[in-house]
This record gives C-alpha cells, sequence and structure tokens, in this order.
C-alpha cells in the first residue's frame, strides 16, 4: 500500500548528518559570491546597454527552445528503454543497458562534429554510401546532438526508479480491477515523478549552461553571448552579469522542481523485501522490435560517432604511441574516480536530509546543491581560481582543488539517483536498526547504504562520464602540465587538426564506455 | 558487505591517484593557446638547448587570457603564447617589455609598440571558395563585394571568432566606423551565414553548404594534406585589400614571472631560424623574421606580403568597439 511519509517525525538530524550538508551548500554559493564580486565591478550603462536589449529576449526564447526540445526527445527515447530493461523480458537486457548507456561517454563536441561529419556532400554518408545527407543545424541539429548524449541521465534515472518501487503496489493495483494502462498512470507514473523531474533538472540544467555543441550547430542560445562575452571580449565583469542571469533562470527551474518533487513523498511500506517482480514477456515480434528500437538508438547515438571518428582514423592513421595515450588516460582516470568518489559522499548526507528530515534548512541545501551544476563551467572555475589564490594558495593548480571543483560542479549528478532510492526505500528498517541501538552512522552504513547502493554507484558513473570529458574547468583548474585525454584532444581540435585528435576522442569514448560496463556488471552480479 | 568489496579498489585508486603525482619543479611555465600537436616538437627543441624543463598548460586562447586576468600577480606562468593580438593586447598591462634585440627581429607592424609582445608566426586572411561552384568571373575583387546579389546566401563567416574579430577591427580602421557598419549590415542582408570558426566554414564548403568563406589560410592547406582532393580552393583578394589582412600569433613574458632570463631565452629562440623554419614548413604558417625561409606554400608569404593592405596590428586594440558594432548588427 501506498503510504505518504509525512515530514513530521520531529526528530533533529544526527550532526554526522547536518554539518556536511551544509558545508556542500555553503560551498555552492562560493561561485555566486564571486560573480556577484565581479559584477558590481561594472559600469551600470554598459550593463544596460549589455543585458537590456531585443536580443537578448531572442536568446531566451531560443533557450527555452531548445531546453524543450531536448527534454522531449531525451524522455522519448528513455522513457521506453527504461521500462524494456527493467520490466520486460527483453533477451540480453544488460548488454541493451550498456548499449544505451554508454552515449554517456561520448563528448558533446564529438557528438556534433559527427553529425556534421556523418552529413553534406563532403560528409562520411556521402563517400562511403554515396548518399548526401542535409547537415544538421540551428534547433533541430542542437537538439539532437544534445539529445543524443543526455537521454541516458534520464534512463539512469528512470532505471533506478523502475527497479526500485516495490512491484506489490502495482500488483495490488492490478489486483484491484486496474488496466495495464490505470496502473500505469495512476501507480507508475506518479512514482516515477521524483525521478523524472531530476533527471529532466539534470538534463534541462545542462542544456542551458551548453555551449560547445550548440556553436557547432549554429543555434544561438543564452550561452552563446555569456561565452562570447569572456572569450571574444576577455572581459569576466559585463560576463559576470550574463551569468547571473543564466544562474538566476537555473535557479528558478531549481525551486520550481524542488516544489514539485517535495509535494509528496512515496515509499514502500509493509512487510518483506518485496516480491520478486513478474517480467512482462514480450513475444518474438516484440523481442524483434525491442532490439529494433535498442538498436537504432545505439547506432545513432554511440554508432555514428565511432563511426565517423574510424573515417577519420583511416584518412590519415597518425595513432599516438601507447605510453602517451596511457599516461594521458591515467592523468583522466586520476581526477574522474576520485571526483566521482567524493561526489557521491557529499551527495549523500544532502540526499538523507532532504528525504529523512524534510526541514526548511534541507530543501535549501538540496536547492543550493545544484546549483554548482547551474553556474556556466568558465565561471565556476574561475571562482575557485580566485578564492583558492585568496585563501589556499598551497592548493592552486593542484589535483585536490580540481578533484574538488569536479565533486562540487558534478554533486547534483550524483544527488539525483541517490535522491529517489531514498524517496522509495522503507524508512521503517532505518527505524527498525535505530530501535536496535545503532548510532546515525552505523545506521547509514549497515541500513540505508545498502538500500540505496545501486543509486550510489548510478551516481558516481554520471560523475566519472562527465569528469572524463570535461573541459573549461580543466583549462584553468588542473596542474599545470596536466594532460588529460580531453585536454590532448582539445589541443588539436583547437588547431584544426580533427583527424590527430581522433584517437584520444576515441580512447574517451572507450574508456568510459569500458567503466561503465564493468561498473553494469558488478551492479548485476550483487541483484 | 558487498559495498566495501565495491569500493575499496576504487578508493585505493583515488587515494593512489591523490598522491600517485610527483611535483616536479619546473624552470618555465607556459601557458599555451596554441596546440600541442604544434608546440611540443618546439618545446622539447628548447629544453635540448637550454636544458631548461619547460611545462606547458594548454587551454583555449581566451581562457588562458581570462585565467591571467584573474591570477593577477600571482600567476605561476613566466609566458604565454597567444593564437591573435587580442589576447595579447588583453594582458598587455601583465608583461614586462621585452629587449630591442628580440623586438627588432620582427617587422614594426608585427610586434606591440611599447614592447611588451612579438609576433612568433603569421597567418594571412583571405577567402575559400568552392572551385566546383565559383565561376572565374565570380571571384571577388574585394571583401566589400561579397555584399553583392551574386553572393547572396553563398558566403559564411564567423563572427564570434577571434581572427574574425580582429580582422573587422583593421576593417574600422581602414574603412572607417560608418562604412564598416554598412558593410556589415549589407553582410547580414545578403544572407551571410555565421559559423564558429574557420575550420567549420571550409567544412561546409566541401559539403556543398556554401561557396566562400572568409578564414585563415592554414586550414584548408591542413585539409588538403589529409586529402589532395578536398574540393575547396582559397584565394587572396586585389593587392591592398583589407580582405587580405596579415596577423599574427604571437608571445609576451609576464612581469611575474621569476626567472625573466629564460622567459626571453624561450621568446628568442622562438625567433630563431629553426623555429620560424618550423613554422613555415611543419605548421602551413608564416615566418615573421625576415629571410627566415617562407617555406613552399600556397599562396607564398611574398605574395601575401604583397597582397596585404598597410594596417598596424597596434592598431587593432579596440576590440570593445568591434563587438559592440557586432551586437548592433545583432551577430552577436
Amino acid at each position: 500500500m501506498t503510504a505518504q511519509i509525512k515530514g513530521g517525525r520531529r526528530r533533529a538530524p544526527p550532526a554526522i548528518l547536518t554539518a556536511p550538508a551544509i558545508l556542500v551548500g555553503a560551498a555552492m554559493i562560493i561561485p555566486v559570491f564571486y560573480l556577484l564580486l565581479r559584477a558590481t565591478e561594472g559600469d551600470p550603462a554598459t550593463v544596460v546597454s549589455l543585458v537590456v536589449r531585443g536580443r537578448t529576449a531572442e536568446l531566451m526564447a531560443n533557450t527555452a527552445a531548445l531546453v524543450a526540445g531536448v527534454l522531449a526527445l531525451t524522455t522519448l527515447i528513455a522513457g521506453p528503454l527504461a521500462w524494456l530493461t527493467t520490466r520486460t523480458a527483453l533477451a540480453g537486457r544488460g548488454l541493451a543497458t550498456l548499449l544505451v548507456t554508454l552515449p554517456l561517454a561520448v563528448p558533446g563536441y564529438v557528438m556534433a562534429y559527427s553529425l556534421i561529419g556523418m552529413s553534406g556532400h563532403y560528409g562520411f554518408m556521402n563517400q562511403v554510401f554515396g548518399w548526401s545527407l542535409p547537415r544538421p543545424e540551428g534547433w533541430l541539429g542542437a537538439t539532437l546532438a544534445l539529445g543524443l548524449y543526455t537521454f541516458p541521465y534520464v534512463f539512469l534515472n528512470l532505471r533506478v526508479a523502475l527497479s526500485t518501487l516495490d512491484p506489490s503496489l502495482e500488483e495490488s493495483a492490478r489486483a484491484l480491477g486496474c488496466t495495464p494502462r490505470q496502473v500505469f498512470t495512476r501507480v507508475t507514473l506518479p512514482h516515477l515523478r521524483p525521478s523524472l523531474f531530476a533527471s529532466w533538472l539534470v538534463v534541462g540544467l545542462y542544456t542551458i549552461g551548453d555551449f560547445g555543441a550548440v556553436a557547432l550547430m549554429r543555434y544561438e542560445v543564452f550561452s552563446y553571448a555569456l561565452y562570447t562575452q569572456y572569450v571574444a571580449a576577455y572581459d569576466r565583469i559585463y560576463a559576470a552579469w550574463i551569468a547571473l542571469i543564466l544562474v538566476a533562470i537555473a535557479v528558478s527551474v531549481i525551486w520550481w522542481e524542488g516544489r514539485l518533487r517535495e509535494g509528496t513523498h512515496y515509499a514502500r511500506t509493509g512487510v518483506g523485501t518485496g516480491a520478486a517482480r513478474r517480467l512482462v514477456e514480450l513475444g518474438p515480434a516484440g523481442q524483434v522490435a525491442a532490439w529494433g528500437f535498442v538498436t537504432l538508438v545505439a547506432l545513432a547515438a554511440v554508432g555514428l560517432p565511432i563511426a565517423v571518428l574510424a573515417f577519420w582514423l583511416s584518412a590519415e592513421p597518425v595513432l599516438p604511441s601507447l605510453p602517451v595515450l596511457g599516461r594521458a588516460f591515467w592523468q583522466s582516470v586520476s581526477v574522474a574516480v576520485p571526483s566521482a568518489i567524493l561526489a557521491a559522499m557529499l551527495a549523500l548526507p544532502v540526499a538523507v536530509l532532504a528525504v529523512r528530515y524534510p526541514s526548511p534548512l534541507s530543501r535549501l541545501i538540496n536547492r543550493l546543491a545544484f546549483v554548482g551544476y547551474a553556474v556556466p563551467p568558465i565561471a565556476f572555475a574561475l571562482a575557485f581560481v580566485f578564492l583558492s589564490l585568496s585563501t589556499a594558495r598551497f592548493l592552486y593548480q593542484s589535483h585536490i582543488l580540481l578533484i574538488l571543483a569536479y565533486s562540487l560542479a558534478f554533486l547534483a549528478l550524483a544527488l539525483g539517483p541517490i535522491r529517489s532510492a531514498l524517496y522509495l526505500a522503507r524508512p521503517s528498517l532505518e527505524e527498525a536498526a535505530r530501535s536496535l541501538g545503532y548510532r546515525p552512522l552505523g545506521v547509514l552504513r549497515h541500513v540505508t547504504f545498502p538500500l540505496i547502493r545501486r543509486s550510489l554507484i548510478s551516481g558516481m558513473v554520471l560523475v566519472f562520464v562527465i569528469a572524463m570529458k570535461e573541459l573549461p574547468i580543466a583549462f584553468l583548474l588542473a596542474p599545470t602540465g596536466f594532460r588529460s585525454l580531453a585536454i590532448t584532444m582539445f589541443s588539436r581540435t583547437s588547431e584544426g587538426m580533427l583527424v590527430d585528435a581522433a584517437p584520444y576522442a576515441a580512447a574517451i569514448i572507450l574508456f568510459s564506455g569500458l567503466f561503465v560496463g564493468v561498473v553494469l556488471r558488478q551492479e548485476g552480479r550483487h541483484d | 558487505m558487498p559495498t566495501t568489496r565495491l569500493s575499496s579498489p576504487l578508493l585505493t585508486a583515488a587515494v593512489l591517484a591523490g598522491l600517485g603525482t610527483p611535483v616536479v619543479a619546473q624552470d618555465l611555465v607556459l601557458y599555451s593557446g596554441r596546440g600541442e600537436s604544434l608546440v611540443a616538437p618546439l618545446i622539447e627543441m628548447f629544453e635540448e638547448q637550454s636544458g631548461a624543463d619547460v611545462e606547458v598548460r594548454y587551454g583555449g586562447t581566451a581562457e588562458l587570457a581570462v585565467l591571467l586576468q584573474e591570477e593577477g600577480e600571482a600567476s605561476p606562468a613566466d609566458v604565454f603564447w597567444a593564437q591573435d593580438p587580442g589576447a595579447l593586447g588583453a594582458v598587455g598591462d601583465m608583461f614586462a617589455p621585452l629587449p630591442e634585440d628580440i623586438l627588432n627581429r620582427v617587422p614594426e607592424g608585427l610586434r606591440d609598440d611599447q614592447g611588451r609582445w612579438v609576433a612568433a608566426s603569421g597567418r594571412a586572411r583571405l577567402f575559400v571558395y568552392s572551385p566546383d561552384r565559383v565561376s572565374d568571373d565570380e571571384m571577388p575583387a574585394s571583401i566589400t563585394d561579397l555584399t553583392g546579389d551574386a553572393y547572396a546566401g553563398r558566403v559564411g563567416w564567423a563572427p564570434t571568432n577571434g581572427s574574425f574579430q580582429a580582422h573587422l577591427t583593421a576593417i574600422r580602421e581602414e574603412l572607417g566606423e560608418d562604412e564598416t557598419r554598412a558593410w556589415l549590415d549589407g553582410m547580414v542582408e545578403n544572407d551571410t551565414q555565421a559559423y564558429s570558426n574557420n575550420s567549420s566554414q571550409v567544412q561546409a564548403i566541401a559539403d556543398g553548404e556554401i561557396d566562400f568563406g572568409l578564414v585563415n589560410h592554414y586550414y584548408l592547406l591542413r585539409s588538403k594534406e589529409a586529402d589532395p582532393n578536398f574540393p575547396v580552393d582559397q584565394a587572396l583578394f586585389e593587392d591592398g585589400d583589407i580582405g587580405n589582412l596579415l596577423m599574427a600569433a604571437g608571445v609576451g613574458v609576464l612581469q611575474s614571472s621569476d626567472d625573466q632570463e629564460l622567459a626571453q631565452q624561450f621568446v628568442s629562440f622562438l625567433l630563431s631560424d629553426e623555429a620560424q623554419a618550423y613554422f613555415s614548413e611543419d605548421n602551413h604558417e608564416y615566418a615573421v623574421v625576415e629571410g627566415a625561409g617562407s617555406g613552399n606554400q600556397e599562396p607564398s608569404f611574398e605574395e601575401v606580403r604583397e597582397a596585404a593592405p598597410d594596417v598596424d596590428l597596434n592598431t587593432l586594440d579596440d576590440l570593445e568597439g568591434t563587438l559592440n558594432l557586432l551586437r548592433d548588427a545583432g551577430l552577436l
């Protein structure tokens, strides 16, 4: 049965949760303070002339259209896939899951380059098959490029929700005479809401802040104005104003999502660990259709970039030596793995506070936790340059600072799945443990942790994969001499040497893909 | 417990990663907006010659310029090597003046008039076109011809790109504010297609999307190197036309550098015959030191010098004015 857990247990959260959560919240405000500091250095008349103009409205409208397009596309791709891989007897579900998670590993600029490199007269499709496809660009091109590598965020979130949701709820609804459609709209869908909103938030904020794919697709959005100000005018002051507007838009979206999510909470109650789920049989035609969909998505989102990269590699096979590639790989991993672990560790107390100890403070912290992700990366990095030079010079351009910055910037990615899983995990188990004399940390470790282990892993994978391909923050905060795969790739594309960059782009996709594969296998083994 | 089994190897990796990278004392720290495949061989040569240890921070030219501004006096950088004079101008206040003997190796128009930076290599602005779709009588004599009906919807440009913006500053210098504004508006009305950078225009011509593009000279040469049949060509406008601007990538030494001498030695090395030959022969750019050999590329440095308008790169510092003009034209 569904029980609404009201926030009113009126138990104060233990300090072991509150202290790190408050620290996270405070850290998230740093970049906003930095931007305000820079913004106040500006001349008001120039600010007004930059911000209040018709162009701003046009860029905002374009941004809104792009977000709407990307959310629709990602949900249409991810929804059916999440259902197929958790609720049906689809043959080879593990492989299907892996195939449609892999696009996460594709850097946005690689996806955009691939879509462009595939089409047109000189494109890959025309040279190999003789098909001259129209070049994707503008709204459609940007929506496709962004949607094709961000949909796994929605997929992974929905998957966690669908597999954590107590099957007895749906069984009961069915027993009470609901049609499958009614079960879906009245029971399943409402329970998916927290994860759907969390993933929309992540994808939406990503879309608002992305510049690379959007620029290549020639679609002019608000981040365009911001990037131009930093990069064309070498200006940090008026750029801060534009960044603050972007942050304001993002924050209003974050608050709106919070209100929707915090309305009601669902958890499973009752005894037992939840009955084993009955999987929907697909039949031979269904299996073929389902795999057809999985294949189509995988071909478009992973096959295409790999084919275009392979095509470029075949043009001029200058392969980097293995030690060089290995070094770049190790440097990438040396930052991405600790960032993923730290982000998940910091997200955990924030999530537990939100779900088990709702209060104005926990709500505030949970919203602030997304601010790091919403601040444009170049502004985020500058804030940490400023902070570390003025307070902790010894940390400047160190591994530790980069890891800290990544874990804060991407904490939101880990927070989503963990929070969704907690909403669906039974609090009564934790209470039982507490009544048996466990300390709060013991409860967290022995009861909560195993319950949400899968979501913690999902969160870490999301952070790891994005940290492997991130560029602007690494440019400013990485140790000098740091040559990750992404930086090595960029320092070739920046001179227009796409062919030389291809092996590194391929390595990012391959290594991130292998990591995702290993983690998903681990996950499967423990179930 | 399954959780510990899973996370302990990860944690070990994390700890190793945090501690595993040794901190090496560097003699020279270079912030490079130029790419690694270009810079790395030169660095190796310099390290061999000088015995010094150089650490390079690669990044976008603009990101590094903004980073230097944020770092100020605290910057660990000794030398900044940028793709364009605009970025050097943006951090000009932070550079220490270079000695005369270094400055004098480069023609006057290709160095800062206060001696704070010098060009290390040159590049030409010109136009690329499709030899399949453009007839001889359609070849434009001037960049200002591109507002004509014959070019409607067929031309590409990159209004957000640094090279284009520096070029536009030169056009303002040459034509004056009003005429430049009229040219920009004419280009917009003529349905000129905006791209994010040089190489995407070259690619778009190959793909049949546009017939002309306004770019730096070396992008096409690199595509041709990979594929000699690449279906795009390039040409200069008429001699002296403002469309044929000669531009530079340059370098400066930071005031905050704790080893000015070594930093200057590096700048001097970039202007050596050896390094200059590398730019023109291996990288399709132009040498900026007189008599350093200009490689054998199309168009040749002599042709470019001949065709270039008489514009001093020092006059290209009013970037803000250029950006305002672009904003008014609805391009930013």
